[in-house]
């Protein structure tokens, strides 16, 4: 543990080094962006749980650790190494990050069609600055979160997808974070993988952002994503997380969607041991669509916080989100929705829907809706749901020949499924189907004596509210 | 030897004793019907025979094939052949039927170490069985009992039977809530299904069942306790004079 002056000198130090050799460093422009985002965490530092919109997360072992910034140089694993790792059957190309830098050499690339353009950050700075400065950093807001000026401040690599207008990439595009501390000598290593994904107008695609870790150690991931939809553009977006129990994970994902775009974006959050899963989508355009779906099934002393912010800016334009929650051991699980409505945001339709299982006595979930409305002709709806395994729908599938264990995970697995349903079919959706599977099953194992307490009455909390 | 084997059973839920001594046999081939008012602990026999936990035996002895029904869990009563048909089927959200009835079937048939039935094999047998239960087969695509009729959750209840293919059915209060058309397509599926191997035990409260599926013998449950047994007529003399009039007798007889 270290003082605050002691974590910034460290975060000073990375800082300074980075800018020695980071990607661009000649470009006026990524340099005032980088400092200035520097100069804003210095000044705001990381979030307290006196913060709102920390309430429930506790970020100190962040704050008071010692991370060293990943370099390129640093641990490529063996292209063996992710032999085992799942892969995407039909996806269009699969880029690998290695604790953040692009490794081509384990990446492929595939077939792209014309018109869609997939590259690293960090390559496609020095090949096109022009393309990158257009959108870099203009959505994604650093006044409002440390960890979005942090990892502004590092911004260096990560994918860039460029999406051309009117074309319709069907199968999805792959990005794997590998977090592999292997070789990292004293001090932990931090990332900071930024992507930028532009889908032009009436462009269609579907991008899955992959998390594991190759080993056991410490790390500190703090990603972020920008995602501009153009006018009629539709694009699906993943997020899975699924490091090991030692990983801090901080994700934002800022979506901006145009006139009439339709953007999904699915989290499904089953590894690591710090999560935080920001996303927030604009609605800048009139008629938008969006829907924000998520998973996150925690155990052990796993802490899981989904912070929703859904800003409808136009009119016409509908939301929807799905969160599904369970939650075992001494799991701790967060789900924050806030919804603002400005002021000509009329005719909004926004639903909040938050549901969560607690296996155990020591699982913990808070709920917080947030609605904020300055326009007068909308509808909003939230409501919130805890409860525990069905046991009069557990004994309707043991008594038809189920064993406990297969009754109790074709349970969890349809919850889970409720997450799952509202994902479009196809290669991506059947990948997460697997992923979620396997998860669950280890679940069970983990939660065998959890049973007994099971059998108190189910608790409901809910609460509608039209306005 | 008998298929059940019922002696001085007694179960309580909570400290409350509800089964205070039952005695009953049945064998392969037969068919049993237990009536009586509401609360004299029919369902509660269903339940503790189909080894719902909720309910504690404190007395008694129960054979099943010759084997201790009590030790077993929900689960294994099931792959020996025990199957209940729910009073209030369960809607379970999420699971489709048929992938549920497939699972439950596989799970019967990998306890018997017999091989697990694919999807191709299973779904002609399937589709047989719907016709008998005269059920559509869009049912089939949704969720476990989701949305079904009351009568729909029934013929379900029975499609499921029909597919397990149990040794011992217990049908709880299955006539309950149907119209009259839809009791005798569910008494078409359990008459399809009486054989020489096969027992069934019929609980219900009315008659009326019992004139689409004919037991061999009726007995009266009466607070806990079968206060008289007999042939299928007993059930219309019940429907003539009503449960008061057995209550009363053993009143009399406990007097």
């Amino acid at each position: 543990m270290i003082s605050t002056t002691e974590q910034l000198q460290s975060h000073l130090e990375n800082f300074s080094e980075f800018t020695k050799h980071a990607a661009g460093r000649d470009l006026g422009w990524l340099r005032k962006l980088r400092e200035d985002a520097f100069a804003r965490f210095c000044e705001v530092g990381f979030p307290t749980t006196r913060d709102e919109d920390w309430r429930f997360t506790n970020v100190a072992a962040i704050a008071k650790s010692v991370f060293h910034l990943a370099t390129k140089s640093g641990a490529t694993p063996e292209k063996s190494a992710l032999a085992d790792q799942r892969i995407i059957p039909d996806s269009s190309c699969r880029l690998v990050f290695v604790n953040g830098h692009f490794a081509a050499e384990l990446s492929s690339m595939g077939k792209l069609p014309t018109g869609v353009e997939v590259n690293s950050l960090a390559l496609q700075i020095q090949k096109d600055p022009a393309a990158v400065e257009r959108h870099l950093g203009r959505y994604l807001n650093i006044q409002r979160d440390a960890f979005s000026a942090l990892n502004t401040a590092f911004a260096e690599d990560g994918a860039y997808i460029h999406i051309a207008r009117r074309t319709v990439l069907e199968s999805p595009i792959h990005l794997l974070f590998v977090s592999n501390g292997i070789s990292s000598a004293q001090s932990p290593l931090m990332m900071h993988p930024r992507n930028l994904i532009v889908a032009e107008a009436e462009s269609e695609a579907t991008i899955v952002e992959d998390y594991i870790s190759l080993d056991d150690s410490v790390s500190f991931c703090n990603t972020a994503t920008e995602l501009i939809a153009g006018d009629g553009a539709i694009v699906s977006h993943y997020m899975l997380e699924r490091e090991n129990r030692q990983a801090f994970n901080i994700s934002t994902l800022r979506m901006q969607q145009g006139r009439s775009a339709n953007v999904a974006s699915h989290s499904v959050l089953l590894g690591g041991g710090l999560v935080r899963n920001n996303v927030h989508p604009v609605l800048a355009g009139e008629g938008g669509e969006c829907l924000i779906n998520g998973l996150f099934a925690g155990t052990g002393e796993q802490h899981l916080d989904n912070y929703m912010l859904v800003e409808h800016a136009s009119p016409h334009c509908g939301s929807r989100q799905f969160y599904n929650g369970i939650l075992n051991d001494h799991a701790h699980g967060v789900f924050h929705g806030r919804i603002i409505v400005h002021k000509d945001a009329q005719k909004t339709d926004a639903k909040q829907t938050n549901r969560n299982l607690l296996l155990s006595d020591d699982a913990r979930i808070d709920t917080k809706p947030q609605l904020e409305i300055y326009a007068d002709d909308v509808k909003c709806t939230h409501g919130a749901t805890i409860g525990q395994i069905d046991e009069v729908a557990l004994f309707y599938l043991r008594s038809r020949g189920i064993d406990e264990a297969s009754s109790r995970k074709l349970l969890l697995s349809a919850f889970a499924g409720e997450c799952l349903d509202r994902m479009k079919q196809g290669a991506a959706r059947s990948y997460v189907e697997k992923l979620i599977d396997e998860s669950l099953s280890a679940f069970l194992l983990s939660s065998g004596n959890a049973s007994n307490e099971l059998l108190s009455k189910d608790r409901e909390l809910s609460w509608e509210e039209v306005g | 030897m008998s298929l059940l084997e019922i002696k001085n059973l007694h179960a309580s839920v909570d400290g409350h004793e509800i089964l205070k001594g039952i005695d009953l046999t049945i064998n392969a081939g037969e068919v049993h019907s237990i009536m009586g008012p509401n609360g004299s602990g029919k369902s509660t026999l269903a339940q503790v025979l189909s080894r719902h936990e909720t309910y504690t035996v404190t007395q008694g002895q129960v054979l099943y094939n010759g084997k201790d029904l009590l030790e077993m869990k929900p689960e294994e009563a099931a792959c020996e052949g025990i199957f209940l048909a729910f009073q209030y089927p369960v809607e379970i959200p999420g699971i489709g039927n048929a992938y549920f009835l497939r699972s439950a079937l596989n799970a019967i048939r990998k306890y018997k170490g017999e091989d697990e039935m694919d999807a191709m094999d299973f779904l002609p047998m399937f589709r047989e069985k719907l016709k008998l239960l005269e059920m559509d087969d869009k049912l089939m695509s949704r969720s476990v009992n989701e949305g079904f009729s009351g009568g729909e959750k029934k013929r379900n209840e029975i499609l499921q039977m029909a597919v397990l293919e149990p040794k011992l059915a217990i049908l709880d209060e299955t006539d309950s809530g149907l119209d009259i058309d839809a009791l005798k397509i569910v008494a078409k599926g359990v008459n399809a299904l009486r054989t020489p191997d096969r027992a069934m035990l019929v609980v219900t409260h009315y008659q009326r069942l019992l004139n689409y599926i004919v037991p061999d013998f009726v007995h009266v449950l009466v607070d806990g306790r079968i206060v008289r047994s007999g042939g299928k007529e007993l059930a219309l003399e019940l429907e003539e004079k009503g449960y008061v009039f057995e209550t009363e007798a053993r009143q009399a007889m406990l007097a």
